[in-house]
């Protein structure tokens, strides 16, 4: 007994456990606060409103001269939002069946939060390495479990026990199934170039040979690159679309689909299990960005910055604490997924949503077979390029 | 008749569909990056900002009662405006006027006047039927409070509200 609990590594239990509690409560989770915030500012902003401009910090309830209203405002209402969710009535209609309703919203939220293990945020941080989950399967991980995400939803539409959201939930199994497969193929051209799917060897990569879908910011550019920037990008476009349609986002949020079945699959759930849908669907969303990031845009890697152990970048960055730069990785890292997130809302904002046999269309007789036609022309630039 | 509505022929830059996105993509950033650099006219911000001063003259904010020039009140408690009130805001206890009074021609006046300003849907009827010119609608919109009680406009709050109305109304006139 006592030489099983020696062998354990403690230093890494310790670490990764810092890790995560970091990750997920320090990160994401205000991330996603903030994230519907933006997303109802940009909303705003897009359609010539002003969106919430008015909740502060109420530091006069600590004894302060005014309430804290920061540049533009309204930066305490996720805040506000959070507790009024908190606090509002959890309401389980009689009609449902409460096993599945009361597991479903956690599912959908848990899926998407496991995916975030295998993400390297950051390259390391005093020499700990900034991925909880230093894993050689990290997009195959990712593919499994955030598909597990739609069980949430199909068992929330399910057990509801009532017509929109059960619509729902059959809309969203359907959907997923037709992008499931151009999301898994399209990535398939990065990894023949890539020649592994490990996550932080792939940063890695892209740090020494630029990043994939700007392969010049290595500071230089062969014939090969160039060539290999079409399938890329090919594959970045269906990546990024199949992402949409995997987080239920418009121009592909038919689970949803506020005009058509209510709100969908989470039609009868109030209060923080609604919240919980709410949060999972933009947890996904930075999960999903995240994925995207790390994959085409480099993940942490700037160019001129060197990374946690002061390798690389400019010489004379060398001078400032390696620490500092471990923080500047991990902030670059966020900065590109919030620029991702900026993006997803932007698009929400601009396109309708799209019926659902074009859906289909879209997915079963463009995307896969671009997709695959896109693997062969990688494979066969990687066979005329064997260097 | 059954009709058809004409599809309209895709170039093959709509049918491939990108560049429409792209194209709807710049159209929200402009509208976006004017709003962020505050080239877009903001109408009005509410609570700082009221458009009060540029009120039409007929417009129907709440009920209220007036008194006229002399601060007698016009209302006779005919109960008209009781009995057209749509959703029934309007309570009215008539009381008479004792005979020794100056005014004892006029025979009646309310004794208590409620309007429930949770009921009252602003249509202006009980302006419209008062035969004594007792009853306008105000411009007063912003009608709150944190109880339902609150929200009953008793006699005394619809008479603060209405304040004095010049002009003749006959009843108070001795020859008639």
């Amino acid at each position: 007994m006592m030489n099983a609990l020696a062998s354990l590594d403690w230093f890494l239990i310790a670490t990764s456990l810092a890790k995560t509690v970091f990750l997920l409560f320090l990160v994401v989770l205000p991330m996603v606060s903030y994230t519907v915030y933006a997303e109802r500012r940009v909303s705003a902003l897009i359609q010539d409103r002003l969106g919430p401009n008015r909740v502060g910090f109420p530091t006069t309830l600590l004894g302060l001269k005014t309430d804290i209203s920061p540049f533009l405002g309204g930066l305490g209402q996720p805040i506000a939002d959070a507790v009024k969710l908190l606090l509002k009535e959890d309401f389980t209609p009689a009609h449902v069946k409460k096993f599945y309703y009361w597991i479903a919203p956690g599912l959908g939220i848990a899926a998407v939060i496991v995916t975030l293990a295998v993400i390297p945020f950051g390259s390391s941080f005093l020499g700990v390495p900034m991925v909880i989950a230093n894993v050689n399967v990290g997009p195959l991980f990712i593919f499994a479990i955030s598909s597990l995400s739609v069980y949430g939803i199909v068992l929330a539409g399910w057990s509801a026990n009532s017509k929109y959201p059960f619509l729902g939930g059959i809309r969203s199994s359907s959907q997923m199934i037709s992008y499931e497969l151009a999301l898994g193929l399209s990535v398939v051209p990065l990894f023949l170039i890539l020649g592994r799917l490990n996550l932080p060897e792939i940063v890695q990569y892209q740090v020494k040979n630029g990043w994939l879908l700007l392969p010049f910011t290595d500071g230089k550019l062969t014939l090969k690159e160039v060539l290999l920037w079409i399938p890329v990008f090919i594959s970045f476009v269906i990546f990024t679309i199949s992402l949409f349609a995997e987080t239920n986002r418009l121009p592909f949020d038919l689970p949803e689909c506020e005009t058509e079945l209510v709100a969908g699959y989470h039609t009868e759930y109030s209060s923080m299990k609604f919240a919980l849908f709410f949060l999972g669907e933009y947890a996904a969303m930075i999960a999903g960005s995240s994925l995207v990031v790390t994959m085409f845009l480099g993940g942490w890697h700037l160019p001129f910055i060197p990374d946690g152990a002061n390798q690389g970048g400019l010489d004379f960055l060398h001078a400032v604490p390696a620490w500092i730069w471990g923080i500047v990785n991990i902030t670059v890292f966020f900065g590109k997924v919030a620029a991702l997130l900026f993006f997803f809302i932007w698009v929400r904002w601009t396109l309708p949503r799209f019926r659902y046999d074009q859906l289909m269309r879209l997915g079963w007789i463009y995307f896969f077979e671009i997709a695959f036609i896109n693997v062969i022309l990688t494979a066969g630039i990687l066979a005329f390029f064997p260097n | 008749m059954a009709y058809t509505v004409p599809r309209p022929k895709l170039t093959l830059a709509e049918k491939f569909y990108l560049p429409q996105v792209v194209a709807g993509l710049l159209i929200t950033w402009k509208h976006f990056k004017n709003m962020l650099l505050g080239r877009t006219k903001i109408i009005m911000q509410y609570p700082e900002e009221k458009w009060d001063a540029s009120m039409p003259s007929y417009y129907r904010g709440a009920p209220t009662l007036v008194r006229d020039e002399h601060g007698r009140e016009r209302c006779v408690a005919c109960q008209l405006c009781e009995f057209i009130c749509p959703p029934r805001a309007i309570r009215i206890k008539p009381g008479e006027i004792p005979p020794a009074s100056k005014w004892a021609k006029v025979e009646k006046y309310p004794e208590e006047f409620d309007i429930d300003m949770i009921r009252c849907i602003y249509c202006g009827l009980c302006e419209e039927v008062c035969p004594e010119q007792a009853i306008f609608l105000r411009k007063d919109y912003a009608i709150t409070g944190l109880s339902r009680s609150e929200m009953i406009h008793n006699k005394a709050k619809l008479y603060e509200l209405g304040g004095v109305m010049d002009g003749v109304v006959n009843k108070w006139n001795p020859k008639k």
